[in-house]
């Protein structure tokens, strides 16, 4: 045994797998995007010394270059600025959306795929009446009921998210609670609740991770294409959507493409590396693959 | 109340409700005793109810499954004797019992560990649940039994990983889980089926040398009469739900009284008798368990049968002190009234 394989043997199942995301290269470049993106747009007061919403009338529509990077916009506001503040609310509305629909989508997904009976049938009742709606009509519907919002916004895709971590953990839940090491688990006297979420939960962890990286990605794009319509965040503040949706005339797509391509790339980029990185983790975390 | 018996089944009727209302008797009035610091081995062809028998005991039964008669006696040393029917199955009392006083092992061991854990975190769980006591006094006793189960270099492994380990090394392990607490009963359920035959026999070494060491009551259930010979103090025979024989080793192996086990012994392989007795196997197959004989259980199967087995089911018949039979053939006190 060389030296190298020993240090592999003897680190920890999180060590090892730390080493075989950074063999995975698209992994690797999509944390890189991901991550330079995330950085950017929290550090945007360091990176601009434009805020994304004053105005400035002798600088209106100009071109990229010189002082403003990326050009300003038809009121003079700085379009750098724009998406790097943009992208902080854009990405926060992703993530929380996104997380928090992976945690009510777990913990009913493993009482309901633990327990079973009526509690798991009226869930599944529940989930289906939610996803045979179309998502857009439901969006649309619980927009005029709770408002305009960001807060409002991340309820509308916490609402809708839950049902694929849900099910994914429902089903995982129930092929795994027939398995060997729960009965074992039962006959050492160990408690429900710890069967459930130290021993079952883990084990179907990796397809959440990956869910949630792709409900982070798809509640961007989301986010994005509601405020297009004027359906998502209150046009005021700037998401990634709304600075689009600022340029949707046609005029201005063909004259000032610095308004909607640089936004555009931003969420291109952010949702493609959150992909990459999700299935970089996934292939990681399956415990199947050691 | 310390008695000579740890546990006393008495008329222990397991059933499953299945589809319309059918309900299928997988175990159907078993009545056996286990003493205490003895080995019982139970012994039976597939579906006859053995495993349904010990996991009605740990009370590990699926949600379809009933008791709806019978008691399960449990007398731990020092405690008071519980009867595991009357316990809810998903209560605090059955739980501070499994594991704790009576402990299970299971088939596969290759299935029976968390893949996601260490095995050391996985022993010290058990360890925890039970026992107030540290976290790192309970790696050391974790440490301790591994290396009491010869697994070498335990302080090391016990930070691997299931996967890490052969199949044999795994039930070394799941033993350590089941003997962490000092269990004063150990179920196992085929513990060696899924392991290969070398390391067969030496899990069997290693429960029989744990066993001496600690002194407790074990039942194995097993279809390997072999396995039963070389370690049962006393044998129970189940077939289709009931304990067709029961007796001292001695007993059911020196003077096999039920045409069941004495088929059952005729067609064990013996390592160089080839040619001289061919094995006789038992013709036919078992009855479906929803559809039972309305007479003994045995008799479309039986060599021996005659117009009587076919109209009553025999009852207990006590032949000696120690020896049970079940067959209308045996001559001995009637044990059922």
């Amino acid at each position: 045994m060389s030296e190298n394989e020993k240090k592999i043997v003897k680190s920890s199942l999180a060590k090892e797998n730390f080493y075989k995301l950074l063999h995975n290269r698209l992994a690797v470049l999509g944390f890189i995007l991901m991550f330079v993106i995330l950085l950017a747009c929290i550090m945007a007061p360091l990176l601009t010394p434009y805020s994304p919403t004053d105005l400035n009338l002798r600088h209106m529509g100009k071109p990229p270059g010189g002082e403003h990077p990326f050009g300003t916009d038809k009121l003079g506001r700085d379009v750098f600025a724009r998406v790097l503040y943009g992208g902080r609310i854009s990405i926060a509305i992703g993530l929380s959306g996104a997380l928090g629909g992976m945690i009510l989508g777990v913990i009913i997904g493993s009482f309901c795929g633990y327990y079973g009976g009526w509690l798991d049938a009226i869930f599944v009742k529940i989930a289906e009446l939610v996803s045979v709606f179309p998502q857009l009509l439901l969006v649309m519907v619980m927009r005029v009921i709770l408002g305009e919002g960001i807060k409002n916004l991340i309820i509308i895709f916490v609402f809708t998210g839950w049902i694929a971590t849900f099910r994914l953990v429902r089903g995982r839940f129930f092929s795994l609670r027939e398995e060997s090491f729960v009965e074992a688990c039962r006959a050492f006297g160990i408690r429900s609740s710890s069967i459930v979420f130290r021993h079952i939960l883990p084990n179907c962890l990796g397809p959440v991770i990956v869910q949630l990286t792709l409900n982070t990605a798809g509640f961007i794009l989301q986010e994005a294409a509601l405020s297009f319509i004027g359906m998502g965040v209150p046009s005021g503040i700037p998401t990634w959507g709304n600075i689009i949706n600022a340029a949707k005339e046609l005029l201005n797509i063909t004259n000032y493409p610095w308004l909607w391509v640089p936004p555009g790339l931003a969420i291109a980029f952010f949702v493609l590396g959150v992909n990459f990185f999700g299935d970089g983790l996934r292939d990681v975390l399956d415990p199947k693959q050691q | 109340m310390a008695t000579e018996y740890i546990l006393e089944i008495n008329n222990l009727k397991t059933q499953f409700v299945v589809r319309r209302r059918r309900v299928v008797r997988a175990v159907d009035g078993v009545t056996f005793k286990v003493r205490r610091g003895k080995i019982l081995g139970l012994v039976g062809e597939s579906g006859c109810g053995k495993s349904v028998t010990a996991h009605s005991i740990m009370r590990l039964l699926p949600k379809t499954a009933v008791i709806p008669e019978g008691s399960i006696m449990f007398h731990p040393e020092g405690g008071e004797s519980v009867d595991m029917v009357q316990l809810k199955p998903t209560g605090r009392k059955i739980r501070s019992i499994r594991g704790n006083e009576i402990s299970m092992i299971f088939q596969d061991p290759m299935a029976s560990l968390n893949p996601v854990y260490n095995i050391g975190d996985q022993i010290v769980e058990v360890l925890l649940e039970h026992s107030k006591i540290t976290k790192k006094q309970a790696l050391e006793r974790a440490v301790r039994m591994l290396e009491l189960l010869s697994i070498p270099k335990a302080s090391e492994r016990i930070k691997d990983y299931p996967h890490q380990f052969s199949g044999g090394m795994k039930q070394r392990v799941m033993i350590a889980m089941g003997l962490i607490c000092r269990p004063q009963l150990l179920i196992a359920d085929e513990p060696t089926t899924a392991l290969d035959v070398t390391i067969q026999a030496q899990i069997i070494e290693l429960i029989k040398e744990m066993q001496s060491e600690f002194g407790f009551s074990t039942i194995i259930i097993t279809h390997n009469m072999g396995i039963v010979a070389d370690m049962a103090d006393d044998v129970a025979v189940m077939y289709m739900g009931k304990i067709v024989e029961f007796g001292t080793k001695e007993d059911v192996f020196l003077n096999p009284l039920h045409p069941y086990t004495q088929a059952l012994l005729k067609s064990v392989p013996i390592l160089g008798n080839a040619g001289e007795d061919k094995l006789i196997p038992i013709r036919g197959v078992t009855p479906d368990p929803s559809a039972m004989p309305p007479g003994c259980a045995f008799e479309p199967r039986c060599d021996f049968a005659t117009e009587a087995c076919k109209t009553c089911v025999p009852g207990r018949v006590g032949v000696t002190d120690s020896h049970i039979v079940r067959c209308v053939h045996c001559i001995g006190e009637n044990l059922d009234d």
